[in-house]
């Protein structure tokens, strides 16, 4: 089932998954003399959940940012949507539809819940600054139907009770879930979660994982996560990609990963006789 | 009513007046300081590069014509136009975009992610090249500044204020049209940060430049933006500075006076500014008005900065500024 043909496939509970939309060939990133990540190539088709996990320091957030284009790397072409990508800023990579969160949170802390999942839609505002400031018209029409969208993310997350409270005063576990509104807010062709369930209680994992999946459903939003709690993991994911030392020792089903004794040394350790 | 009380209610609106002058610097500060964390020490300069300008530009003066001259042996000087004051602020405007994007694409686009002590040490080195900037290019003489703004004792308060108290109040129009013109300043200001998609993306910039990014917002746009915005603030304050007191070196200075205001307002907040300017404004003229005789006067000199001593002492975040609180 790993081989899969480019017209995508279905899975188990009947979700249609499309063509490749996104594809990492041979990426290679170093830091001076400490490679991140080595010769790493994989596909994340659309409408799938795909999972990077691996142990820690083996580089899943390096490649994250690879995608994201916070890291630049060595060696190596991204395609996206059938082109290769050129080298690109960060909000360059934002602005063509990939959105992102982060393991340690970055949100507005300054700003309401309602203003930081606003942000959101900063590039979808096209009025030019003088109409907005003078607020009649095309101006005042867009900002409601960008208001609308948003006030949708934010009844679909259950955020609607904190919209109006300061971002600094929410716990952690609200604040991962108003990072994971924003970028919702963005209507983005993928979706990047950096550890969207690292500390937190099981209820709150739970509640995040229901989401997750929910998006996906919902939205049809393609999800690429990297997490490194392996149960959570595999039953939210289509496909799995597995990293260790910066290489890739496993990809496909989780089922199939489960059982790749690569992995499993990776994970348990393996004595060196 | 005591003779004492109707002085003290004239000192108390000049000091107003005074405050908003001191305002008008600061609210440069703020700008920056609230976008980029950077505290800007060369903003003061920005104000007599500003008027230095646009008193060059509405005479006509030939930019660098000492050096011009020097090297190549010529004698020009003056192109030979005057240009009414509103043309010169619109061409002053663009020279001032120019400098922000030169700032940020020379000096602070290489700095990112630095300490705040070393963008803080760039911008003196900042203000002291644009000081010697401004006076290769416009020459370093006093010069005298005419937009065409109302000056000299206001007749109508005179006489008002002379039939209510038998005293007629000394209120500069020019002081007036700062009030006015500050005020619409943070109006605008306020609309614009609140109301705009851009001023929304400078909110977020200021507040974490990762998220930022990951919302597509180009920071290099937004600094750009925000040294432009304080560039005009600059010009503002120029204006209304040099035709006071004339363009020259002192000008520079009031920076250190916004210093104190920044305190007691709090480094962020465009309000507190504007608060923190007035307050010290009226506090230094009454100050000097009513301790100023026990103690042998020029309490001027001195008094905005113990003021401002004392807010550190007592609430070190200023009145609006955003508390500090180290989370353990």
């Amino acid at each position: 089932m790993n081989d899969m043909s480019t017209e995508g496939y279905v899975t188990e509970d009947g979700r249609k998954i499309g063509g490749v939309l996104m594809e990492m060939k041979d990426i290679s990133l170093r830091f001076g003399g400490v490679k991140a990540i080595t010769d790493i190539s994989f596909n994340i088709r659309e409408g799938e959940i795909r999972a990077i996990i691996g142990p820690n320091g083996a580089g899943k957030s390096s490649m994250l940012n690879v995608i994201s284009g916070f890291y630049i790397p060595q060696e190596g072409e991204v395609w996206y949507k059938g082109a290769r990508r050129p080298q690109m800023k960060p909000y360059e990579v934002a602005q063509q539809g990939i959105a992102r969160t982060f393991q340690n949170i970055a949100l507005f802390e300054g700003m309401s819940v309602l203003d930081n999942v606003m942000t959101g839609r900063l590039n979808h505002m096209k009025t030019g600054l003088l109409a907005q400031s003078i607020w009649k018209g095309k101006a005042e029409a867009e900002e409601v139907a960008n208001r609308e969208k948003v006030e949708k993310v934010i009844d679909f997350l259950e955020i609607q009770h904190i919209r109006k409270t300061p971002v600094s005063r929410l716990p952690y576990g609200l604040k991962k879930r108003v990072e994971l509104a924003r970028a919702l807010a963005v209507e983005p062709s993928l979706l990047l979660l950096d550890e969207p369930m690292a500390g937190m209680n099981v209820e709150e994992k739970e509640d995040m994982s229901r989401f997750i999946l929910d998006v996906n459903d919902e939205f049809g939003t393609t999800i690429a996560l990297i997490e490194h709690d392996m149960g959570v993991v595999m039953d939210l994911s289509d496909r799995v990609v597995v990293m260790d030392y910066g290489k890739k020792i496993g990809d496909g089903t989780p089922d199939e990963v489960r059982g790749n004794q690569a992995v499993i040394d990776a994970y348990l350790g393996v004595s060196h006789d | 009513m005591s003779d004492q009380f109707i002085f003290g209610i004239e000192v108390f609106l000049n000091g107003l007046m005074a405050g908003v002058l001191y305002a008008l610097v600061a609210l440069g500060f703020v700008l920056i300081y609230k976008a980029s964390g950077i505290f800007n020490y060369s903003q003061g300069v920005m104000a007599l590069f500003a008027a230095a300008t646009l008193v060059g530009v509405m005479k006509g003066q030939v930019p660098f014509s000492h050096l011009i001259n020097a090297i190549f042996g010529t004698d020009v000087h003056y192109f030979g136009w005057h240009l009414p004051g509103i043309v010169g602020i619109l061409l002053t405007a663009v020279v001032m975009i120019l400098l922000a994007w030169f700032v940020q694409r020379f000096i602070f686009r290489h700095l990112v992610g630095q300490e705040p002590i070393i963008l803080f040490m760039a911008t003196i080195g900042l203000a002291y090249f644009l000081e010697g900037f401004s006076d290769l290019m416009w020459g370093s003489e006093i010069k005298k500044l005419d937009v065409g703004l109302p000056q000299g004792i206001n007749t109508w308060i005179d006489e008002t204020t002379f039939g209510i108290f038998g005293y007629g109040f000394f209120i500069d129009n020019l002081d007036i049209v700062a009030t006015v013109v500050a005020a619409l300043l943070v109006i605008a200001l306020v609309i614009f940060s609140q109301y705009t998609k851009q001023g929304r993306a400078m909110r977020a910039v200021a507040d974490d430049h990762q998220a930022a990014l990951s919302v597509g917002i180009n920071l290099n746009f937004i600094w750009v933006m925000v040294w432009s915005l304080a560039g005009f603030v600059a010009l503002v304050a120029g204006i209304m500075w040099g035709t006071k007191s004339g363009v020259q070196f002192s000008l520079s200075l009031i920076a250190l006076k916004a210093l104190p205001v920044l305190m007691l307002g709090g480094f962020t907040s465009i309000p507190g500014a504007i608060v923190g300017g007035l307050i010290i404004g009226v506090g230094e003229k009454l100050f000097e008005f009513i301790v100023g005789p026990m103690v042998g006067g020029a309490t001027e000199n001195w008094f905005a900065y113990v003021l401002a001593l004392i807010f550190l002492v007592f609430r070190p975040q200023g009145l609006f500024g955003e508390k500090i609180i180290e989370r353990v």
